[in-house]
């Protein structure tokens, strides 16, 4: 507990470093949402784990609750602009139920939200397969507060060997759990566990692969870093699993998420005993008569020592089947699943190729941000350096102008970051496809390997069947009959009765196993379709929104966001002068909005209509201050939820409302972004200021 | 007599005249002098280590001293050095505007990205002299502009060789040389240098602004090359993503090579634009570097007047103290040395005067330099966040058009 609670305050405080590094970097106060964000991650960590003794609570559950600086309401505009001309949602605090509307968007926002923040990933993940599962029932599960923990048996030097347990959380609705919210701790040996089982249960069916067990990392890496990643990793995996219309409601599943304890479900043996177990039966089966295998086995692949002389058999069979001496008995006839196959192969090439497109595409923005951001530094320095080094005005007044080109540069290369995390996102589809084929392949070949047990089982039927006629047609020439060879008959008989029904039990195995194949391959091209089309739109969406707020609007940001900030620090003097009876100074404010004037890079018609707005917009500021004054007088309260936003200062909102409302149409984006620094950077030390 | 021509407009990177250049027109009435020149139709010629480019040099004007109105002659890039060398022999103390830098790799390749690089760079040299109101009446340019091919090329291979000097030059050199190797030498110890802190402070300024404006090139470069490479690897994903879709079903997979055909256009667009940013944006940065370093070489240049000018006093004050002993011994070296000190007091004062010349032309040259410096730059900038935001908007368009469709499939 107490291992995890510094390493969790560790990490927030790294976090935080990183962040205040790189507020250094670009020597201004920064939007990157990571401080946000790190912020959150700590608070989430810090009341998980306060939470821990209660089993019920679910710490990440609530993202409705978060603080309303992590979802950033300009953003929520564009995805539904009923929202933006709807004044009163900038005031309520931003609930989710309006923020989804659709599972796509639901995705998108809290990709949005969440970019590269696993503690917050609760919704962005998981989205395969999400189409197929109707809204009516649900599983949610949260893999949370990995613990490290003792392995309590045969452990000779203390400490030595330790574990790590995660939290996993489950919500659902589905009739059949026992409550509607349980959770139950687990560790990654229990979850090889359901995979192994549901792999022997579940033949056919595409189960979503396991995340693996990375032995080097676990070594290798940072410890707590591995931890983290595995507790994504799993989360994803158990979320797949729960999207699965067979699986979720498989009892494996529900072993897993609810009883409590030991997990319950038989592991499957281990492979030393499991050889053992075959060196013993290997004699008896090699040497006894009773070659036949029991009906309940041959539903079952295969494996390693179990029963070796079988493995031998289907080998045989299978080098038959090669080299093509006999004809086998059964064959894969159908011809559509054939081609479906194939088909699947087809697929799996173009998906390799454009998931590896799709990483250097996203190697290649991330580069293009990354030098855009240099660029940016680098415009920066000969900015600081040439008005150092100014003599003459003119450099001054150039050194004003690049400055704004390199701070929208910087800006642009922030863009180029967050369009990338969501690009990541999107694309990431690919890849989880990608993983998915290899489970196709899982169940291809369970396919094949069921056809060679039917095959080998209904070879050596024929074989016994033989040697039965032979046997039979010798004790017939000698009559009377020898009682040994009629004993060896009926034993004969006996074996072939019980091929016989295991023939039958593999064939019905083979049968299912090739009913589930089909049925998986129908579910997973509508699912597939589902998700490519929701990854594509997302995608598309993505670069519209990313890019187009790129350089030119953002050289308004700038100004924007200058002026914005002076605002702030207006206002807070107005605050002061309020207090000590003193008149506010206009002169101030119109000074502030002197950089606007400054933009030169408008065309003339812009720079005309920035220039009325920003008439109105001073107008509208006078009046603003006066009212500020009266409600100031009125509203001196901490009462936050009076302000409407929770946790802010309701002339921070208010600013975005006054710039809102004279800025209309054309300058619409400005407001937005402006609004958006507001209550990511403008408000932050105004706040603290004011505490 | 002759006002200058607005050179500032006649230095102007405007984007119509890097993209065709020979749209070069007189913009003035007969009445206002003007010299316009345009640098045209780069022609491959030779072939291997041999080859080389020429160049078209179309000139405009209305100057009583040149010939006509219109000239055209075929130069090529050795021209454009002799023309640089002589000016800078001739008018010290002018930055001299820079030559696009001899490339010894593209020598072999001449990609057509590089001449017309060079081609641009060019112009605007030839245009900056022509637009200085001192340069633009220097003979060189003159003959320059309107020498036919075979003067040119006599000119131009006497001036390399050394003999063209005369001997005192020479040995000016050989002694600038030990100067200068005995200062490396002997480290700090600089025998002669200007100790004037303004001065100082400009030579500070223009290194540091070297430094700064050579990082700033190299990230525009890179940025450059980002948008090939983002245009290139949009392009494969976009065929990957075709690819994909041919194997999916009639909607999905149309969406897919809706994506895929996007993609490519606009792997198109941005090699578009990393074009007009190489020549927008990166060239007049590379072009400042260029230039800062020439005005290293004027400072350079004032270094050396500076040196000459306290040596020849030093050794007036040798000669006089020699000259005064002579006059007390009355020895009858007394005519000899008189005349010579005479003759190197002369001396000195020229190398005075000079000297005092150069600082005289390099103040205003400084004003000159930072004015058309924050022109440029302002040009450039414009161009980049233009050039920016069109692609932007571009993308967003392109994407967007993609949404209906889209949506119509999700439906």
């Amino acid at each position: 507990m107490m291992g995890s609670e510094n390493l969790d305050s560790e990490e927030a405080h790294m976090y935080a470093s990183r962040e205040e590094m790189e507020n250094l970097v670009l020597d201004e106060p920064s939007n990157n949402n990571n401080g946000t964000k790190s912020f959150s991650d700590y608070r989430s960590a810090m009341s998980s784990l306060a939470d821990t003794h209660h089993p019920l609570s679910s710490p990440m559950a609530e993202p409705a609750d978060s603080d309303p600086l992590l979802t950033p309401p300009p953003f929520r505009d564009f995805r539904n602009p009923n929202v933006a001309t709807d004044n009163s949602s900038y005031i309520e605090p931003p609930s989710y139920s309006d923020v989804i509307f659709s599972p796509f968007d639901e995705n998108a926002v809290n990709e949005i939200n969440g970019v590269d923040s696993p503690g917050r990933s609760s919704d962005s993940s998981g989205f395969l397969s999400k189409s197929t599962s109707s809204s009516s029932d649900y599983v949610k599960i949260t893999v949370s507060n990995p613990q490290k923990e003792q392995e309590t048996s045969n452990s000779l030097v203390p400490g030595g060997n330790t574990y790590v347990t995660y939290l996993i959380t489950t919500r659902t609705n589905i009739p059949g759990h026992n409550g509607s919210e349980f959770s139950v701790r687990r560790r990654f040996k229990d979850v090889v566990t359901l995979s192994d089982r549901l792999a022997e249960s579940y033949r056919g069916f595409f189960i979503p692969p396991r995340p693996d067990k990375n032995v080097v990392e676990s070594q290798v890496m940072q410890k707590q870093e591995f931890v983290e990643q595995r507790r994504v990793a799993l989360e994803k995996y158990l979320r797949r699993l729960a999207g699965h219309p067979v699986i979720r409601k498989s009892d494996e599943l529900k072993v897993f998420l609810q009883v409590q304890g030991k997990l319950p479900l038989p592991t499957s043996t281990d492979v030393a005993s499991r050889m053992l177990d075959g060196a013993v039966k290997l004699p008896k089966q090699l040497f006894g008569e009773s070659v036949a295998v029991a009906p309940h086995e041959v539903v079952q692949p295969a494996k390693g020592g179990r029963d070796l002389l079988r493995i031998f058999k289907e080998l045989k069979q299978s080098m038959a089947n090669d080299w093509g001496g006999s004809k086998p008995p059964v064959v894969e006839e159908d011809k559509e699943f054939l081609k479906k196959k194939e088909r699947m192969h087809d697929l799996e090439q173009q998906l390799s190729n454009a998931s590896q497109q799709a990483e250097s595409l996203v190697k290649a923005q991330q580069d293009m941000g990354e030098t855009m951001g240099e660029l940016g530094l680098a415009f920066i320095k000969l900015t600081k350096f040439e008005n150092e080094e100014a003599i003459f005005n003119s450099q001054r007044a150039r050194a004003a102008d690049m400055k704004n080109v390199a701070t929208a540069a910087v800006k642009a290369s922030r863009f180029y970051r967050e369009l990338n995390a969501q690009t990541v996102k999107h694309l990431d589809t690919l890849h989880e496809y990608l993983g998915l084929m290899l489970s196709v392949h899982g169940a291809f070949s369970d396919r094949s390997s069921a056809l060679l047990t039917v095959q080998t089982l209904i070879s050596e039927l024929s074989s016994l069947h033989l040697r039965a006629e032979k046997l039979e047609a010798a004790s017939s020439k000698i009559f009377g009959g020898d009682r040994s060879r009629i004993r060896k008959i009926e034993e004969l008989k006996e074996t072939i009765r019980v091929t016989e029904d295991a023939k039958h039990v593999a064939t019905g195995e083979y049968e299912r196993i090739k009913e589930n194949n089909r049925n998986e391959l129908e579910r997973l091209g509508r699912e597939r379709r589902a998700d490519f089309l929701n990854m594509l739109k997302g995608f598309v969406l993505n670069q519209v929104e990313c890019v187009w707020i790129d350089i030119r609007p953002s050289l308004v940001v700038v100004s924007a966001y200058r002026v914005g900030i002076s605002w702030v620090t207006i206002k807070a003097r107005t605050a002061v002068v309020i207090e000590s009876q003193e008149a506010v100074r206009f002169a101030e404010v119109e000074e502030q909005l002197i950089p606007f004037q400054l933009e030169s890079h408008y065309t003339r018609k812009e720079a005309e209509m920035l220039e009325a707005d920003f008439k109105n917009l001073q107008i509208g500021v006078r009046h603003d201050v006066e009212g500020v004054e009266k409600e100031h007088m009125l509203t001196k309260q901490d009462e936050v939820l009076v302000a409407g936003v929770r946790g802010m200062r309701w002339d921070a909102v208010e600013l975005p409302f006054q710039f809102r409302e004279n800025l209309d149409g054309h300058c619409n984006a400005l407001w937005r972004y402006a609004a958006r620094y507001y209550i990511y950077e403008g408000d932050m030390p105004f706040y603290e200021e004011d505490r | 007599m002759i006002t200058v021509v607005n050179y500032q407009s006649a230095t102007l990177l405007s984007p119509q005249r890097s993209s065709s250049g020979s749209s070069h027109s007189p913009r003035s009435s007969s009445s206002q002098p003007y010299l316009s020149i345009s640098v045209t139709e780069p022609v491959k010629l030779g072939n291997g280590v041999q080859a080389y480019i020429s160049y078209r040099v179309i000139t405009k004007t209305n100057f009583p001293e040149y010939q006509g109105p219109e000239k055209i002659v075929i130069r090529r890039y050795s021209d454009f050095v002799w023309l640089r060398d002589r000016l800078f022999e001739k008018y010290k103390g002018v930055f001299i505007p820079p030559l696009p830098e001899k490339s010894t790799v593209e020598k072999f390749r001449f990609s057509a990205e590089f001449i017309e690089l060079r081609r641009q760079a060019l112009d605007i040299f030839v245009n900056r002299i022509a637009s200085h109101h001192e340069l633009q009446q220097s003979e060189d340019l003159r003959t320059f502009l309107q020498a036919d091919e075979e003067t040119m090329e006599r000119l131009r291979s006497q001036e390399t060789g050394i003999f063209k000097k005369k001997p005192a030059d020479l040995m000016q050199i050989f002694k600038e040389m030990q100067t200068r190797v005995s200062d490396v030498v002997l480290g700090k110890e600089k025998p002669v240098e200007e100790s004037n802190p303004e001065y100082e402070k400009l030579k500070n300024y223009i290194f540091e602004l070297e430094n700064h404006l050579s990082e700033a090139q190299k990230h525009a470069y890179r940025l450059v090359k980002r948008h090939k490479e983002l245009g290139q690897s949009l392009s494969d994903f976009g065929k990957a993503a075709k690819l994909l879709g041919a194997c999916e079903g009639h909607a999905l997979g149309k969406a897919f090579s809706d994506l895929g055909t996007k993609s490519e256009t606009l792997s198109v667009r941005l090699q578009k634009e990393a074009h007009q940013l190489l020549m927008n944006f990166e060239e007049p940065l590379k072009d400042y570097v260029r230039a800062v370093q020439s005005i290293k070489a004027t400072i350079a240049e004032r270094a050396n007047a500076f040196r000459h000018q306290c040596e020849l006093a030093e050794t007036i004050k040798l000669k006089e103290i020699n000259l005064d002993k002579l006059m007390l011994t009355r020895s009858d070296k007394v005519g000899e040395a008189e005349l010579e000190y005479k003759e190197l007091k002369a001396e000195s004062e020229e190398a005075t005067r000079r000297f005092e010349n150069i600082v005289r032309v390099m103040n205003e040259e400084i004003v000159r330099f930072q004015d058309q410096k924050t022109q440029d730059m302002g040009i450039a900038f414009h161009q980049f966040a233009k050039g920016q935001s069109r692609l932007a908007n571009n993308i967003a368009d392109a994407w967007r058009s993609l949404l209906p469709k889209l949506e119509a499939c999700l439906s």
